[in-house]
């Protein structure tokens, strides 16, 4: 490969606290050689050529830290392929999926399966989680040390939350002494069984059953509260309302923790689902308007250290159902930059604070060598137009289902191109 | 109610609930309705001013009242009406919703009336078929018919609606028929109190322009109008109350608390009635306070109004 000069670029990259204007030499290697506002013309070699990037913005790769992929056993809905390429031309590099699947993903050979079709067909860096306990049933838990030997950056049992307090207290032990990473979905079983949507006006309006906010907020206070005595490494996977900030906020102090949320969370509310659209059907659900600002306050007031975009591609016959029936989830890898780059756009949140969120955050929190621009590391970054205007289309989605939230949406801010280790794999 | 002279169509082309309705459709289908009553009593009950149309009545849920007021509606208009017996159906061999009505919508029916145990049934059905879609009742949503007939009978035993105190007590978190009287009987003027044990109240109800009441003497005291509605207790799928009869003890409508509205307040249910868990038996049948029959009655006019107006 040969050397590849670009100048004149916004650079933004948090964990190295640049912010400016600059240049970046990505090596023969595909690793970053060097960045920032000293590189310029003035110290590459005159017979190189170089891209003049105007002012366009230069972000690490994106670490999206929740997502689902179909394979095995739903490979109708996305494949490793298909959910690489919808990646790449969202920006995102690194993606940590979820271990719901057919078989789900509780032992050391479905791990090695995972890493061979990953590195076979994925052209993005797979990070695969397994279940906190066998079969995602929440009753024995899984073996953290031999599965994170073979790589596991994390364990979840994805869609599902440990309800058993006793054995939620055990995982957590056995986490600590296995330095292993504990991500839960936070949600009472009881509490939300057959819900819809959030418990409120629209729940009442439209005759479906509610979730309501407590069902979050009980098992983040018993998590928080349990962790008091066992202190494993912790992630709450997405919150979804101002009574769990509230509770993060508490905890803060005391014990040591970090936070997700969904993109779609901080972007739309449960008014936004309309007259029945399945496509906003979601878990966490969509929540007030007053929940949504206070989840943006929480990024702001580093209560919530990650954004995620809890990508979960469903095909149409799965959503064409009534609501009730309707499988949960959107697609929504491709549209995670852009719609962060909404709420700096709309003044709600600083630009190098939203990055960090879908960069160096997660990958501070799953201990990987990704979301950043540090000299040394591989190249894996995106170039993107902060003010390019687009309307999203189901049809011009990448991924194998189009099941966005957002269809139609105009949006601000677009990736023109994104390199894993220096290699330009997606070009708008 | 006057209805203009002018405005003889209904605005939709779907009837899925009362929340899609104008005021101005609301009087249309009263008014049309009115003109049936006369009919269904005289001794030729049948014109056929839907002669040569298709009406399938698809139910997915069981229903006695409903399903034979429709069915007997359609023909007394002159249409032709198949009911689809669910039970014998694709459904039950695993087909979607969609799937049947585009298979239905392939035989060009004229118009369709759906029930179904899924709120958003009707709305989802409606975007798939050419023909009007008429909502008998989906999910916890809307019975929009029933809330028809209901302002109707009230009107025919009131003479207004406006500046009525009418309550609607019990099972309110599963009931379609509360959640569609709340919007038209709003609409018309009266005022509503809405009596549940917390359990079964719908959160943030107060938001829809309602009082509500967890002390059922306090709900309708003072009221022209006492709506009770049936204990579903087949929607429910984990505690909600203690027993049927502190149920009983508490929101049953008896005496002593019927007592504390106006004299002269007249008794509703939509039916079919849970005798001793929700309404004194004796109230029930009291031909001076109960207007439960009337309800079933006007209900076919209702039907027929509906039918002629969304046909068209």
């Amino acid at each position: 490969m040969k050397k590849q000069f670009f100048l004149n670029a916004n650079i933004v990259d948090p964990k190295n606290s640049i912010e400016e204007m600059g240049g970046l030499i990505i090596g023969e290697t595909g690793k970053i050689e060097a960045i920032g506002k000293k590189v310029n013309q003035n110290n590459i070699p005159s017979r190189e050529k170089y891209v003049d990037l105007k002012e366009k913005y230069i972000f690490p790769g994106l670490v999206d830290m929740r997502v689902f992929v179909g394979e095995p056993g739903f490979e109708y809905k996305e494949n490793f392929r298909t959910l690489s390429n919808a990646a790449l031309a969202g920006g995102v590099t690194s993606v940590v999926t979820m271990p719901n699947t057919s078989p789900v993903i509780d032992n050391v050979s479905m791990v090695d399966f995972l890493k061979r079709r990953g590195r076979d067909k994925s052209k993005i860096n797979i990070f695969p989680t397994a279940g906190l306990t066998k079969n995602l049933a929440g009753t024995n838990m899984n073996e953290f040390g031999l599965l994170n030997k073979k790589g596991i950056v994390g364990f979840t049992d994805g869609t599902k939350t440990i309800q058993n307090t006793r054995l939620m207290s055990r995982i957590m032990r056995s986490a600590f002494d296995l330095d292993a990473l504990v991500i839960q979905h936070a949600e009472d079983n009881e509490l939300s069984k057959d819900g819809q949507v959030n418990d409120g006006i629209i729940a009442t309006k439209l005759g479906l059953q509610g979730i309501p906010d407590y069902a979050e907020k009980i098992i983040i206070e018993r998590d928080l509260t349990l962790l008091e005595d066992f202190n494993c490494r912790y992630h709450i996977s997405q919150i979804s309302s101002g009574k769990s900030i509230d509770v993060i906020q508490n905890k803060k102090e005391t014990v040591k923790f970090t936070t997700g949320v969904s993109i779609n969370n901080l972007s739309l509310n449960q008014n936004d689902i309309g007259d029945f659209r399945t496509f906003l059907k979601l878990s966490p659900p969509l929540r007030t308007e007053e929940d949504r600002l206070a989840l943006i306050k929480g990024v702001n007031q580093n209560m919530i250290d990650v954004i995620v975009s809890d990508h979960k591609p469903e095909d149409e016959e799965s959503k064409r159902l009534t609501f009730s029936q309707a499988a949960t989830g959107a697609s929504g890898i491709e549209t995670l930059l852009p719609l962060v780059l909404e709420l700096y756009h709309n003044g709600s949140v600083k630009l190098n604070k939203l990055i960090e969120c879908i960069t160096s955050n997660p990958a501070k929190i799953l201990k990987i060598d990704k979301g950043s621009l540090s000299v040394g590391n591989n190249a894996d970054l995106c170039i993107v137009d902060l003010y390019k205007p687009w309307v999203v289309k189901k049809e011009k989605m990448i991924s194998k289902s189009k099941n966005t939230c957002i269809e139609d949406k105009k949006l601000q801010g677009k990736v023109l191109s994104t390199f894993i280790n220096g290699i330009e794999l997606f070009k708008c | 109610m006057a209805t203009p002279k002018n405005a003889i169509k209904v605005s939709k082309k779907h009837l899925l609930g009362i929340q899609d309705l104008s005021i101005l459709d609301v009087k249309i289908i009263l008014s049309e309705s009115k003109n049936f009553i006369a009919l269904n009593k005289s001794k030729n009950k049948k014109i056929d001013i839907l002669r040569g149309k298709t009406q399938i009545n698809l139910f997915f849920e069981p229903s006695t009242r409903t399903q034979s007021s429709f069915e007997l509606a359609g023909k007394r208009l002159g249409a032709d009406v198949m009911s689809m017996n669910i039970t014998n159906s694709a459904i039950k061999k695993g087909e979607t919703l969609i799937d049947t009505a585009m298979t239905l919508n392939a035989m060009h029916p004229d118009i369709i009336v759906v029930r179904h145990q899924d709120s958003g049934a009707s709305n989802l059905l409606s975007q798939k078929v050419n023909c009007a879609v008429l909502n008998a009742g989906d999910g916890r949503r809307e019975h929009p018919t029933q809330a028809l007939l209901d302002a109707l009978t009230i009107m025919e035993k009131k003479n207004k609606i406006e500046g009525l105190k009418i309550a609607i007590c019990g099972d309110i978190l599963h009931s379609r028929v509360a959640r569609s009287n709340i919007y038209l009987l709003n609409m018309l003027g009266a005022d509503i109190n809405i009596v549940a044990p917390s359990n079964l109240m719908p959160k943030d109800l107060e938001k829809f322009g309602v009082k509500t009441f967890t002390n059922m003497k306090e709900g309708v005291k003072d009221c022209d109008i006492v709506m009770m509605l049936r204990l579903q207790s087949e929607r429910m799928t984990s505690s909600f109350l203690s027993s049927n009869r502190e149920y009983y003890e508490y929101y049953g409508l008896t005496p002593d608390k019927l007592e504390k509205a106006k004299s002269d307040a007249i008794i509703m249910h939509p039916g079919p009635m849970n005798r001793g868990i929700e309404i004194d038996t004796k109230l029930a049948d009291d031909i001076n306070k109960s207007v439960i029959r009337e309800q079933v009655e006007l209900g076919v006019a209702v039907r027929m109004a509906c039918l002629k107006l969304f046909c068209e």
